[in-house]
C-alpha cells in the first residue's frame, strides 16, 4: 500500500521533472559545456579550452561598462517600479466608485509582450515615425532627442519598463494589502496612530513578503534586461546601453561564438544566484 | 535509421562508419566531394521533390515571386520560411551549427563568407560553369561567394545603393532637376539648396547610429574615387585615409549646418528609409528596392553615388543564394537556381517590378524601357563593389562594433579628430 502511494506520489511528480529535466538541467549542463569549449556557433563544439573563455571575459571591453550600466539601470527601474506601484496598489485598495475601471487601467500595460512593448515605444520616440516629436514642435517645445543621448535613452527605457511593469506589481501589492485584517489598523487607529503612523508601522511590515516578491521580481527582471535595449537603443548611442545579456547576445549571434556566449551566461547566472540569496536572506532577517 | 531485424555487429559497425563519413562530407570544408544528393545533374532534376528554402523578410517579396512561379511551373514544390531580418542571422547561424539547414537558403551577402568557409554551401561550381549565361551574373556577388575558387552562391536578389532625389524640391530651390550630384561636393551643394527652402524640408538624411547605413551609402564615393576600404583580404580596415576623412568631414558640415533631418544621430537603421517618400528630403543614398515603394505622385530621380571629385560606383548588397551543403536534393535544388536566373524569370518577375535583375545582360527589356531609373540601377552593378570579410557583420554591421564609433567620432565628434586609433580597432576586429 504505502509502496504504491509512493509510486503514484512519484508519476505525478513525474511530468514536471521530466520538463525540469528537459529544459533546465539539460540546457544549463550543456550551457556549462559551451562555456569550457571552443565552439563557433557554424561550426560546433571543437573541444575544451578551458579556462579561454572565462580569461576572455576581463578582455572584454564592453564587460566592465556593460556591469555597471546593467546595475545602474536596475537600481533606478526597481526604485521607480517598487515606489509607483506601491502608489498605485495603495490608491486602488479601497473599494470606490471607479476602482475597478483604474484598476484595469494600470493593469492593461502587462498584457502586452515587452517587446510588442518596445517597439511602440519605438515607434513613438522616433524622429521619423513618431507622433510625439511633432506634438511638441507644435506646442513650441521640441524636437526632444528621445534616443539620441545616453541619458535620454536611458530615462526613455526606464519610462517604458515603468510603464510596462508598474500594473503588474500594484497587483502583487494589491493582493498584499487585502491581506492585512482590518483589525490591525482598528487597533491601531485606538492606540492613536495618525495615517503615516499606521503606514509605517502597520501596512509595510505587514506588505514585506508582498514587497519581498516584488523587489526579487524587479531586480532579476532588470540584470537580465535585453529586449527594451536591443529594439530602442541597440546599445546605443556609443555604447551607452549596452547590457551583460547583450554582450551575451552579441557573443553568440554577431560575433559566433558560443563558447564566449556560455562563459558570460554562467558567470550572470552565478551573480544572479548570489544576489537572490542576499534578497531572501535580507527578507528572512527581519520578520 | 530503423531497422526491424537486428543487425550482426560487423553490419552496425559498418553502418556507423558510414554514417560518419556521411557526416564528414556534410560537415567538412565543402568540398567538390560534399556532395548530399549522389550524381551530379548539371541542368537540375524536376521529379516532383519538395524542397524547403529560407530567406529573410527584406528580400520576401522577390523570393515568394521567384518560389510562387516555380510551383505553379514544375513539379517540385519549394516550401518558402520567411524569417524575420532581425532574426535571420541566428537562425540560420544556429541550424548550420546543428545540420539542420534547409535544402536552400539565401543569405544577405555580406554574411556570406562565414556561412562558405565554415562548410555551410554546397560547392556548386561546375553547375556555374554549366550556365551559358554565366558571365552575365553580378559579378560582386560571384566574387563573395567564392572560397579558393570554388564557387558556392549566385545572386538572388539584388539591392544597390543609389541616389534619390526629389525633382520637385530641386525645381523650387533653383537647381536643374534633370541635373543630379556628379560629384560628393555638389551633392552637399545640392542638400544645402535644397534645405534652404525651409519649414519642414531638408536636404539630406542618413542613419548617423547605424552602422550598416553608413557602409551602404558612403563607401560607394570611395570605391567611385578609387579609394579601397580594406585590404584585399579583408584583414585590414582602410578607413582612415585622407578620402575617407574628406567624406566624413562632407556629412559633418552638412551636419553642423543644419541640412541634415532631425533624428539622424539616433537613426538605428530602423526608419532610415521612412522619411524620403514623405517628399520632404532633397537628396539622399538609398537602396534601390525603394523604387518600387515611392508613392506615385513623388516626382524622383535616381543616380549613381558620386565620387569626391567624380567617377561612380555602388555597393552591391541583397542576398545571394546557394544549396545547403546537407540537402539531400542537391540536384532539384539547383534546377530552381538555374530557372530563377533564366531571362524570362529575371525580366518578367524582377524587371516588371522595377527591380534590379541577377545579370547585367538583359537591361534591354520592355518593362525598363519605360522607367530610366531602373536602367541607371541596373547598369551599376557591373561597376558596384561587394565587400568582402569573414568578420565583415561584427565589425561593420553590429551596433557594438569597431565601425560605428569611427564614423562617429569623425561626424559627431570633435573636429579634425585622429582617427587612426578608432581605425586599429577596426582592424583588429577584421583581423581578428
Amino acid at each position: 500500500m504505502r509502496h504504491s502511494r509512493k509510486l503514484a506520489g512519484a508519476l505525478y511528480a513525474a511530468p514536471v521533472a521530466v520538463f525540469v529535466l528537459v529544459f533546465f538541467i539539460a540546457p544549463l549542463l550543456l550551457v556549462g559545456r559551451m562555456s569550457a569549449s571552443d565552439w563557433p556557433l557554424l561550426a560546433g563544439d571543437l573541444g575544451l579550452n578551458m579556462p579561454d573563455n572565462y580569461t576572455g571575459i576581463a578582455d572584454n571591453p564592453l564587460f566592465w561598462p556593460a556591469v555597471g550600466f546593467t546595475l545602474k539601470y536596475t537600481g533606478i527601474v526597481v526604485v521607480l517600479l517598487i515606489g509607483l506601484s506601491l502608489l498605485l496598489a495603495l490608491i486602488v485598495a479601497d473599494r470606490r466608485k471607479g476602482t475597478g475601471f483604474f484598476r484595469t487601467a494600470y493593469f492593461l500595460p502587462t498584457t502586452l509582450g515587452l517587446a510588442s512593448a518596445s517597439l511602440l515605444f519605438f515607434g513613438f520616440y522616433s524622429p521619423a515615425i513618431g507622433p510625439l516629436d511633432p506634438l511638441l514642435e507644435a506646442l513650441g517645445l521640441g524636437p526632444v532627442s528621445w534616443l539620441g543621448t545616453p541619458t535620454a535613452a536611458l530615462w526613455s527605457t526606464v519610462v517604458l519598463i515603468v510603464w510596462k511593469f508598474a500594473g503588474f506589481f500594484m497587483i502583487i501589492l494589491l493582493v498584499g494589502l487585502q491581506s492585512i485584517p482590518p483589525d490591525v489598523y482598528e487597533a491601531a487607529r485606538l492606540d492613536g496612530a495618525n495615517r503615516w503612523q499606521s503606514f509605517r508601522h502597520v501596512t509595510v511590515p505587514l506588505l514585506r513578503p508582498a514587497l519581498g516578491l516584488v523587489l526579487i521580481l524587479s531586480v532579476t527582471g532588470s540584470l537580465l534586461a535585453f529586449d527594451q535595449f536591443f529594439i530602442l537603443t541597440k546599445g546605443g548611442p556609443d555604447n551607452s546601453t549596452v547590457t551583460v545579456v547583450q554582450l551575451i547576445y552579441r557573443e553568440a549571434f554577431q560575433r559566433f561564438d558560443l563558447g564566449a556566449a556560455a562563459a558570460i551566461s554562467v558567470v550572470v547566472l552565478a551573480a544572479l544566484v548570489v544576489v537572490n540569496i542576499g534578497q531572501l536572506r535580507a527578507l528572512r532577517k527581519d520578520t | 535509421m530503423r531497422m526491424d531485424k537486428r543487425p550482426s555487429r560487423a553490419v552496425r559497425a559498418g553502418a556507423a562508419v558510414a554514417a560518419a563519413a556521411l557526416l564528414a562530407a556534410g560537415c567538412g570544408d565543402g568540398g567538390p566531394n560534399g556532395e548530399g544528393g549522389g550524381e551530379v545533374v548539371l541542368e537540375g532534376v524536376d521529379d516532383g521533390t519538395t524542397l524547403t528554402m529560407w530567406t529573410r523578410a527584406a528580400t520576401e517579396a522577390q523570393s515568394q515571386a521567384l518560389v510562387d512561379a516555380y510551383n505553379a511551373s514544375h513539379e517540385n514544390q519549394i516550401e518558402l520560411t520567411v524569417i524575420p531580418t532581425d532574426d535571420y542571422q541566428t537562425r540560420v547561424g544556429t541550424a548550420a551549427g546543428n545540420q539542420e539547414l534547409p535544402d536552400l537558403f539565401a543569405l544577405d551577402v555580406v554574411f556570406a563568407p562565414n556561412f562558405t568557409t565554415a562548410g555551410a554551401y554546397l560547392d556548386i561550381t561546375d553547375r556555374i560553369d554549366s550556365l551559358e549565361f554565366k558571365d552575365a551574373l553580378a559579378p560582386s556577388h560571384l566574387d563573395v561567394g567564392t572560397v579558393d575558387d570554388r564557387q558556392y552562391l549566385v545572386p538572388h536578389t539584388l539591392d544597390l545603393s543609389v541616389l534619390f532625389y526629389n525633382k520637385a524640391l530641386y525645381a523650387q530651390a533653383g537647381l536643374d532637376p534633370e541635373q543630379p550630384p556628379t560629384t560628393l561636393a555638389e551633392f552637399a551643394e545640392h542638400a544645402r539648396a535644397v534645405d534652404a527652402l525651409g519649414g519642414d524640408v531638408n536636404g539630406t538624411f542618413f542613419g548617423g547610429n547605424c552602422g550598416g547605413c553608413f557602409v551602404f551609402t558612403w563607401w560607394p564615393t570611395l570605391w567611385a574615387e578609387g579609394v579601397e576600404v580594406m585590404n584585399e583580404e579583408g584583414t585590414a580596415s582602410l578607413l582612415d585615409s585622407p578620402e575617407a576623412q574628406e567624406l566624413y568631414a562632407t556629412y559633418r558640415g552638412l551636419v553642423e549646418d543644419g541640412a541634415v533631418a532631425p533624428g539622424h544621430n539616433e537613426e538605428t537603421g530602423a526608419t532610415w528609409v521612412s522619411l524620403f517618400p514623405e517628399g520632404n528630403i532633397g537628396v539622399m543614398p538609398m537602396p534601390s528596392t525603394m523604387l518600387g515603394l515611392m508613392p506615385e505622385d513623388l516626382d524622383i530621380g535616381v543616380a549613381p553615388i558620386p565620387g569626391l571629385t567624380g567617377g561612380q560606383s555602388t555597393f552591391v548588397g541583397g542576398d545571394s543564394i546557394g544549396i545547403s551543403a546537407n540537402s539531400e536534393h542537391a540536384n532539384q535544388a539547383w534546377d530552381f537556381l538555374r530557372w530563377s536566373l533564366e531571362e524570362e524569370q529575371q525580366v518578367e518577375l524582377l524587371a516588371a517590378n522595377g527591380d534590379v535583375m541577377a545579370r547585367t545582360d538583359l537591361g534591354d527589356n520592355e518593362y525598363y524601357a519605360d522607367n530610366p531609373n531602373a536602367v541607371i540601377m541596373n547598369d551599376l552593378v557591373q561597376v558596384g563593389r561587394t565587400p568582402y570579410s569573414l568578420n565583415f557583420g561584427q565589425t561593420f554591421n553590429d551596433p557594438q562594433g569597431p565601425w560605428l564609433p569611427l564614423v562617429r567620432e569623425a561626424v559627431y565628434g570633435e573636429a579634425g579628430a585622429d582617427l587612426a586609433d578608432l581605425n586599429g580597432d577596426v582592424t583588429a576586429s577584421l583581423a581578428n
